[in-house]
């Protein structure tokens, strides 16, 4: 049951990830997009969304440092015990409090506006509540690893150590099995919505337009770019794709 | 130098009478898809008058154009791209559906099925958004002919530019309609602002299309765009703009707005401008400049040196030999009679205005004057500074002095015209006043007044030596992008997901077979539609009626 869940779930969400993220390239360039509701509906929109966008960015660096980095590093820089389990616990509470309370409020405003409630495809709704559900589940592992609600927990002793065994294709399953029940729930949760990225709204996430800050603004473009297409000469022989000129 | 081509267009307002059917054949042929019921590549509005979206004029609020830094740079007045990139969870700028209008129809099933009754059954409006019944509060011309008047018009914000005073004296005096398109600027913000450079300006002929695949929905290029001339497809989730009918001007058709225009008071053709001097031009410090600077940063197409270095460019001859030939050249540098829409945004618009001389005709008429006396019509345009400062706020940032010029080289065409059809002696000194000559005179009166079709519409066929292939390949065009063609119809992802199907470019061969096939839309066969794209205004387009049983038991 631990190999199953531990070794081969992870695998296969990732692989489903890498392979569905590549497939709906290929395939579904024109469904590739936020599908923003924003005409319908702007004033809870504006409150709800930057809560909720933000407040993931943070979160999913968060999910970073505490996985990725081991504690011996921590410790070696001389942050102690407390005193990361504080910055975690408190970074990750208000994080995770704002992406719940942001997509509280996206949620309300899909269920009661009416156009937007229209919008909402069932493909929208299942992944509502995996999202939903991997939030929860977070806060809940969040507090409990600070031993607000339960005995404290140190992941850094089982889930990272699992985590970062995964890429090294040498799970190690005993790790995380000791984990409390709380962390692999959201574990798997967190697992599930990795799955479903390709296949849900969710892929906008993979079109965060980094590149804007770098490019020339004005766009210019050939007509026949595309490199499949031939090359046409005019009377003088001259290729006239060389007419693509970028500013 | 860089020598750049683009097609332009210019409309002479003077010409326009309001009946919308350049907006109705656009919509038929381009937005009559789910997601775009409120979108209008094509609209036209009533001046003064709010526009559509409403009020899209006032950059202070809605922050669509470039602004000039101190430095002297230009910088997108939505701000730079670290404030656009962090306003991506939320566009704050963004126009409400009520902006532009809550799209409607009408309940007809209930004519049909209503229970009988004492009162006649109505058929409700019905939001095509919500699907509720709804109050029609607003639409793309709510305030067509200056309905609603004052207490709509005072909204209009170049209306607010001319001072209080005016403006009462201002409603009595004119109204003129302003049908129009996307500018496809020369330095686009939209462009600009699009965060995935989903957006780009053909290298080619200048038409700036939105590619489908590319667009991931972020919005900010209904914002970057001043004339508000991109749209949001909320079914899709991509934007949408108009796309000049690249598929025909491919081919040298006009635009289906250009084609069914009832005055027919749109030119079409190509302007080479030199690319290199363009973000100069739309920087100059002051506002009013920014109409001679743009004059400037357009190429004459006989100078020799000029036309070597769009050679150079690997322009084709063809192009070349259009652009010498094209009317919006003509009208915009020899004549200088055309002007740009609003061209204190920066943008360097492409589609350009002949302002309109009717009011200052109507008010010499009204007053029981000689309408065709130059004199009188000079006297008039000196008197009239409302009308005048208006349009000087629309084409010249403010600027009254090139509307006047332009305003008395209309006025002086109309009176020595006159002479000539009269047979009387003509009057040199009419056209010499206004710094033409005689023979420039009849031209441009050949131009403006027949207006024939070969001289509005210059469009090369450059694509001629392409179009032989093309014919081969049957359709090569389809992934260009623009909103393409979809099936109507939902994929696993939401409205318009999966493959597109593909936007097929006519050549002539094929357009010929459509005009004399027999297939198309009936009844039986809803999915296709009438195609306005291919319809060269000539006898019915394919698929407009069903098709006529032939044993007659229809
Ligand atoms: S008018 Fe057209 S080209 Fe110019 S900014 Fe707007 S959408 Fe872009
Ligand atoms: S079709 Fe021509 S005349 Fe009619 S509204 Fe449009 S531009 Fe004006």
């Amino acid at each position: 049951m631990n190999t199953l869940l531990w070794a081969a779930v992870p695998y296969v969400a990732i692989a489903i990830l890498v392979v569905g993220t590549f497939w709906r390239y290929r395939y579904d360039k024109l469904g590739w997009t936020t599908r923003s509701s924003q005409l319908y509906e702007s004033r809870l929109l504006r409150i709800g969304s930057p809560l909720f966008h933000f407040g993931i960015l943070v979160v999913i660096i968060g999910h970073i440092i505490g996985l990725v980095i081991p504690e011996s590093w921590t410790d070696a820089m001389g942050v102690s015990h407390d005193a990361y389990h504080i910055q975690a616990l408190v970074l990750g509470a208000i994080a995770g409090f704002s992406t719940l309370a942001g997509v509280a409020i996206l949620i309300y405003r899909r269920r009661t506006n009416g156009p937007v409630f229209m919008a909402t495809t069932r493909n929208d709704k299942a992944m509502y509540v995996a999202l939903v559900a991997a939030i929860i589940t977070g806060l809940a592992t969040t507090l409990i690893g600070a031993g607000i609600v339960a005995d404290e927990h140190n992941y850094r002793e089982t889930v990272s150590i699992w985590f970062r065994s995964l890429f090294t294709l040498n799970p190690d399953i005993d790790a995380m099995a000791e984990a409390p029940l709380s962390f692999q729930i959201h574990t798997l949760f967190g697992l599930l919505l990795i799955a479903t990225i390709p296949f849900t709204r969710l892929v906008h996430m993979f079109s965060a337009p980094i590149g804007y800050l770098f490019r020339p603004y004005i766009v210019y473009r050939s007509r026949d770019a595309r490199p499949d297409r031939p090359i046409y000469r005019n009377r003088d022989g001259v290729r006239t794709r060389q007419r693509a000129g970028r500013r | 130098m860089k020598v750049m081509a683009q097609v332009a267009m210019v409309m002479n307002l003077d010409k326009c009478i309001g009946c919308h059917t350049c907006s109705v054949t656009c919509k038929q042929a381009w937005t009559n898809r789910p997601g775009t019921e409120y979108v209008w590549f094509n609209n036209v509005e009533t001046r003064p008058g709010q526009g559509y979206p409403r009020t899209y004029e006032d950059q202070e609020r809605w922050r669509g154009g470039w602004e000039r830094t101190k430095r002297g740079r230009l910088r997108l007045k939505g701000g730079g791209r670290v404030r656009r990139l962090l306003s991506i969870f939320s566009n704050p700028k963004l126009p409400s559906l009520q902006d532009y209008y809550e799209p409607w129809t009408y309940d007809y099933d209930n004519l049909i099925n209503a229970p009988l009754g004492d009162q006649m059954p109505v058929a409700q409006p019905r939001s095509l958004i919500s699907g509720d019944p709804m109050k029609v509060e607003w639409s793309a011309n709510w305030d067509d002919n200056l309905a609603g008047g004052p207490q709509l018009a005072v909204d209009d914000p170049v209306l607010k530019k001319v001072s209080d005073q005016v403006k009462l004296e201002f409603e009595q005096t004119f109204m003129f309609y302003l049908p129009r398109i996307c500018e496809h600027c020369l330095n686009p913000s939209c462009v600009a602002s699009c965060p995935s450079g989903a957006m780009y300006k053909r290298s080619e002929d200048g038409i700036v299309l939105v590619d489908q695949d590319a667009c991931r929905g972020w919005r900010m290029c209904v914002t970057g765009c001043p004339y508000k001339k991109v749209y949001f497809n909320h079914r899709t989730g991509k934007a949408e703009k108009c796309t000049l009918c690249y598929p025909r001007i491919e081919v040298g058709l006009p635009t289906v707005c250009s084609e069914t225009c009832v005055g027919r008071l749109r030119y079409l053709g190509l302007i080479l401008y030199d690319a290199d001097k363009v973000l100069e031009a739309a920087a100059v410090e002051d506002e009013k400049d920014l109409y001679q600077a743009q004059l400037d940063v357009l190429l004459d197409p006989n100078d020799e040196e000029v036309v070597e270095a769009a050679r150079r460019e690997g322009i084709a001859e063809d192009w070349i030999s259009a652009a010498q030939r094209s009317p919006i050249h003509r009208l915009i540098k020899e004549y200088r009679v055309a002007l740009p829409l609003h061209p204190e945004y920066r943008t360097m618009p492409m589609v350009w205005y002949i302002p309109p001389l009717s009011p200052v005709v109507d008010q010499v008429r009204d007053t029981g004057h000689d309408a065709e006396e130059a004199g009188n019509l000079f006297g008039a345009i000196d008197a009239l500074r409302i009308p005048i400062e208006y349009l000087a706020e629309l084409f010249t940032a403010g600027d009254t002095a090139p509307v006047d010029a332009v305003l008395r080289k209309l006025a002086a065409m109309r009176s020595y015209m006159r002479d000539v059809n009269l047979g009387r002696e003509t009057r040199p000194e009419i056209p010499a006043g206004v710094g033409m000559t005689e023979e420039s005179m009849h031209a441009m009166y050949r131009l403006l007044a027949i207006a024939k079709y070969e001289d509005r519409y210059v469009i090369p066929t450059a694509y001629e030596e392409a179009g032989r292939q093309l014919e081969e390949m049957s359709c090569s065009l389809d992934y260009d992008g623009g909103p393409g063609m979809y099936i109507n119809g939902s994929g696993p992802f939401g409205e318009a997901s999966g493959q597109p199907v593909p936007v097929s470019v006519e050549t002539f061969h094929a357009l010929r077979h459509r005009q004399t096939t027999d297939t198309l839309a009936g009844p039986e066969n809803k999915e296709q539609r009438v195609n306005l794209l291919n319809w060269d205004g000539q006898g019915r387009p394919a698929g407009l009626f069903p098709e006529r049983q032939e044993d007659g038991d229809a």
